[in-house]
């Protein structure tokens, strides 16, 4: 029941487009400091491109995803049109205000300070503005999405709430607290010192509160991704989810574990205790949890629709699959980048072994692989599934959404795995030129240059992605049916509390951020030496 | 749904949930605050609460002798991009006549003959804080010291908003204008050596890096070699020491000529 598609397909559509504008940019980051250009001789060019990227990949494009798809679970998964509509619009609206006033001073080279913020680098105060319109523009959303789900609970007291929708509000909480840390660096440091209020800032404070943000914020870029495994994709190839108890109990894990893990970020930094760095490292560990059951699930169920197809034989049954179905490549190209990024990530959260790879440019061939690839392939995958419903036409061909997949799954691959080897060899990220004609890093040019032709075929696959959208939206119209979720092997018929509701979880994330950040930040917070002269970009 | 029958250890979520995470906590925190700390041979503690304090990253309070200074004087300069930045016409005026005394080398519009520094135009962070360097005995110069050490925390500001004042001109020693080396566009990144053009104008201007355009050439080459050979100290961070030590002789030589082949006006207007 997609009562207010407007809403959605406005979500969707800005989300998109941007990620195109975004894909661009990071083309030409790879191209003109790899081997294959001279150099544009001002690497003021390319951080300001680079923290358009990044501005837009990490806050603007995946939060208008997770958006527009809470918005269309909530009306589809409680069969109730949705609560707050006018609110609904007013967060939009207030993301691309948000948004564009971030970009104007980025476009303009006055807050080339990447998406990571980097004080006491500062930039223009409307970078920051904006930023901050597009997380309140998000908790407008939070809020929706649990009030949506008070006004169903109370319809139906004691019912199960709709697997689609526990996972969305669950993902919805996560951010909520997880934005709280930016938000507070934001608020409290950055911005007044970008309004000349203050000229020093506590650069360490500062970095512990973007890690109380920095790392949690990939569980909310992956809840739509792991929504869309279990709720989507069993339902796509004609199989059934194999357990809707682990499903909420992975949920569960990520809001509660996600939150207390962000200082594996700051291994190097001086002003975190070592023993702080180790519990937050073995905390991180324990994300693997929700994703290896997961894994399970998911690939049960996979097997489940395999066998329903005639699928024999311990191994026979993977060839029954239907792998002419886009979810099922993108979810196999999925796991196979989230199998790669994670085995990647055991290193950078491990205290020892991050010493070899922190800042390389291992660190962005991880996040690349895990957000780029693992992730965003959903994000097509949920766009493919959902717009015949949204558009009520059928998408062009199915011939060329299976292209585009496999060009993002082949150009990601192409472009992280080199980016993956030079990083081991020691090539520091976020550096605008690399002078390949020193015998030192010679040798690098040719992986150097691999990874940026894969930048371009993911260029040719996003750009692909957009026109399979636009052309969707002028397709014959077509009855695409009621929008529904997967169905599990067992029918849900009761649900303990625990499970069916967020009080336990949300009380267990705050405790463990307490118990995890407390200290850290109260001692960096009441010491009075620790604040260093901000550094304004592009002042003398 | 009720909060009592949820916060309840009888509920075998809640009890399952707060004792895992609780445990956890519990044994990183022993393993991280004191197996940890113990097992590094090389750290050495009064006891357990001192390891503990170490681990949490709890600031260890200096020793209450003064230490012996060791190496160096280091700039104590503090430079903010808003150090001096809107001087009084009063105060140039003062730096005006303060300025006299500065003539003979620096020349009496701010322009050397001398293979001294062009002050004219210079920007005010950079003189300030090189006087305040000399005055404190962090950077040393026979003929130079002397003149900086009696001047008063005044007398430095106003001298800066003055020769920041005073119009850019040529300089007198004029060269046809060479190609730009490559130091001074791409430095080395393998060596770790930035664009000269990164902190001095060009590509971008870094707060306390003066622009070097027409400046002497012997001048800026005599003093890359005193950075590489540590005789000049009072870079911040060592910053220009790691970049002069990491330069060739011949790539210290271009620098030098380069710049001091451009004219003054193409200095890049940040500021």
């Amino acid at each position: 029941m997609l009562v207010n598609r407007k809403l959605i397909l406005a979500h969707f559509w800005f989300a998109f487009a941007v990620f195109g504008l975004a894909l661009c940019l990071g083309a030409w980051q790879m191209f003109v400091r790899s081997p294959l250009y001279t150099w544009i001789s001002n690497p003021e060019w390319y951080y300001r491109s680079l923290t358009a990227h990044g501005t837009v990949m990490g806050y603007v494009f995946p939060t208008l995803v997770a958006m527009g798809f809470g918005y269309a679970i909530s009306e589809s998964a409680l069969k109730q049109p949705l609560v707050g509509l006018r609110w609904a619009w007013g967060g939009f609206w207030l993301i691309v205000a948000g948004a564009v006033m971030a970009m104007v001073p980025v476009a303009l080279g006055r807050a080339s300070v990447l998406y990571t913020f980097y004080p006491p680098l500062i930039g223009n105060a409307f970078y920051y503005i904006g930023v901050v319109l597009v997380v309140v523009g998000s908790w407008v959303w939070v809020a929706l999405m649990s009030i949506n789900l008070r006004v169903w609970r109370r319809a139906h007291p004691g019912e199960p709430v709709p697997l689609a929708m526990f996972a969305n509000v669950a993902g919805s909480y996560l951010w909520a607290w997880t934005a709280v840390g930016a938000a507070l660096e934001l608020l409290l440091q950055i911005i007044p010192v970008a309004l000349g209020l203050k000229t020093t800032i506590d650069a360490g404070l500062a970095r512990v509160f973007f890690s109380w943000t920095l790392h949690a914020i990939v569980y909310f870029w992956l809840m739509p991704t792991y929504i869309a495994y279990y709720t989507i994709v069993p339902r796509a190839i004609g199989g059934r989810l194999y357990s809707d108890t682990m499903a909420r109990i992975s949920f569960i894990l990520f809001l509660v574990v996600a939150m207390p893990i962000g200082m594996h970020h700051t291994f190097a930094d001086p002003q975190v205790g070592a023993g702080f760095k180790f519990i937050h490292s073995t905390f991180t560990a324990l994300v693997a949890l929700p994703t290896l059951l997961t894994v399970f699930t998911i690939c049960a169920s996979v097997e489940i629709a395999a066998r329903l197809r005639g699928g024999r034989g311990p191994f026979g049954w993977i060839s029954a699959l239907p792998w002419q179905n886009p979810i099922m490549l993108a979810v196999a190209f999925s796991f196979v980048l989230l199998g790669f990024g994670g085995a990647g990530g055991l290193i950078n959260m491990s205290y020892q072994l991050d010493a070899t790879i922190h800042n390389t440019q291992w660190i962005t061939g991880h996040f690349h692989l895990i957000f780029g690839g693992a992730i965003v392939i959903m994000y097509f995958a949920i766009a493919y599934d959902l717009w015949p419903h949204l558009t009520g036409r059928a998408l062009p061909s199915l011939a060329l959404v299976r292209t585009q997949l496999w060009l993002w799954f082949v150009g990601m691959i192409v472009t992280t795995f080199p980016w993956h080897w030079v990083g081991i060899l020691g090539m520091p990220r976020r550096m605008a030129y690399y002078d390949y004609s020193d015998p030192a890093i010679a040798p690098q040019a040719f992986s150097v240059t691999l990874s940026a032709i894969g930048a371009f075929v993911l260029l040719i696959s996003g750009l692909l992605f957009l026109v399979i959208l636009a052309r969707g939206m002028r397709q014959g119209a077509t009855d695409a049916g009621v929008w529904r979720f997967s169905v599990p092997v067992h029918p849900v018929r009761a649900v303990p509390l625990a499970l069916n509701s967020y009080a336990i979880w949300v009380a267990l994330m705050i405790g463990l951020t307490v118990t995890n950040y407390g200290y850290p930040i109260l001692t960096l917070a009441t010491r009075a030496d620790t604040s260093v002269p901000a550094i304004y970009v592009g002042a003398q | 749904m009720s909060a009592r029958e949820l916060f309840t250890f009888r509920n075998p979520y809640f009890s399952a949930a707060v004792g895992l995470a609780g445990g956890l906590f519990v044994v990183t925190a022993v393993v991280g605050f004191i197996v940890l700390p113990y097992a590094q041979k090389d750290l050495q503690f009064a006891g357990l609460w001192d390891a503990i304090c170490s681990a949490a990253g709890l600031p260890q309070r200096a020793a209450s002798v003064p230490t012996a200074r060791v190496g160096p004087h280091l700039s104590e300069a503090v430079l903010t991009p808003t150090t001096l930045a809107s001087p009084s016409q009063e105060s140039i005026g003062r730096g005006a006549t303060l300025a006299q005394r500065c003539a003979i080398c620096h020349g009496p519009t701010g322009i050397s003959r001398a293979d001294s520094p062009n002050l004219a135009g210079q920007y005010a962070a950079v003189i300030y804080k090189e006087l305040v360097d000399f005055r404190a005995g962090a950077r040393t110069n026979a003929v130079m010291s002397p003149f900086a050490v009696n001047l008063t925390d005044q007398e430095i500001a106003d001298l800066a908003a003055y020769y920041a004042y005073l119009p850019r001109l040529p300089a007198y020693h004029p060269t046809p204008q060479l190609p730009k080396p490559r130091i001074v566009i791409y430095g080395a990144p393998v060596r770790g050596i930035a664009p000269c053009g990164a902190c001095h104008g060009s590509l971008d201007n870094k707060t306390g890096s003066p622009w070097l355009e027409g400046q002497s050439e012997t001048y800026m080459k005599a003093q890359l070699q005193a950075f590489a050979a540590s005789r000049r100290t009072n870079d911040i961070s060592q910053q220009m020491r790691n970049v002069a030590r990491a330069m060739t002789p011949r790539e210290i030589d271009e620098a030098a000529a380069y710049y001091a082949s451009q004219p003054p006006e193409i200095v890049k207007a940040t500021d």
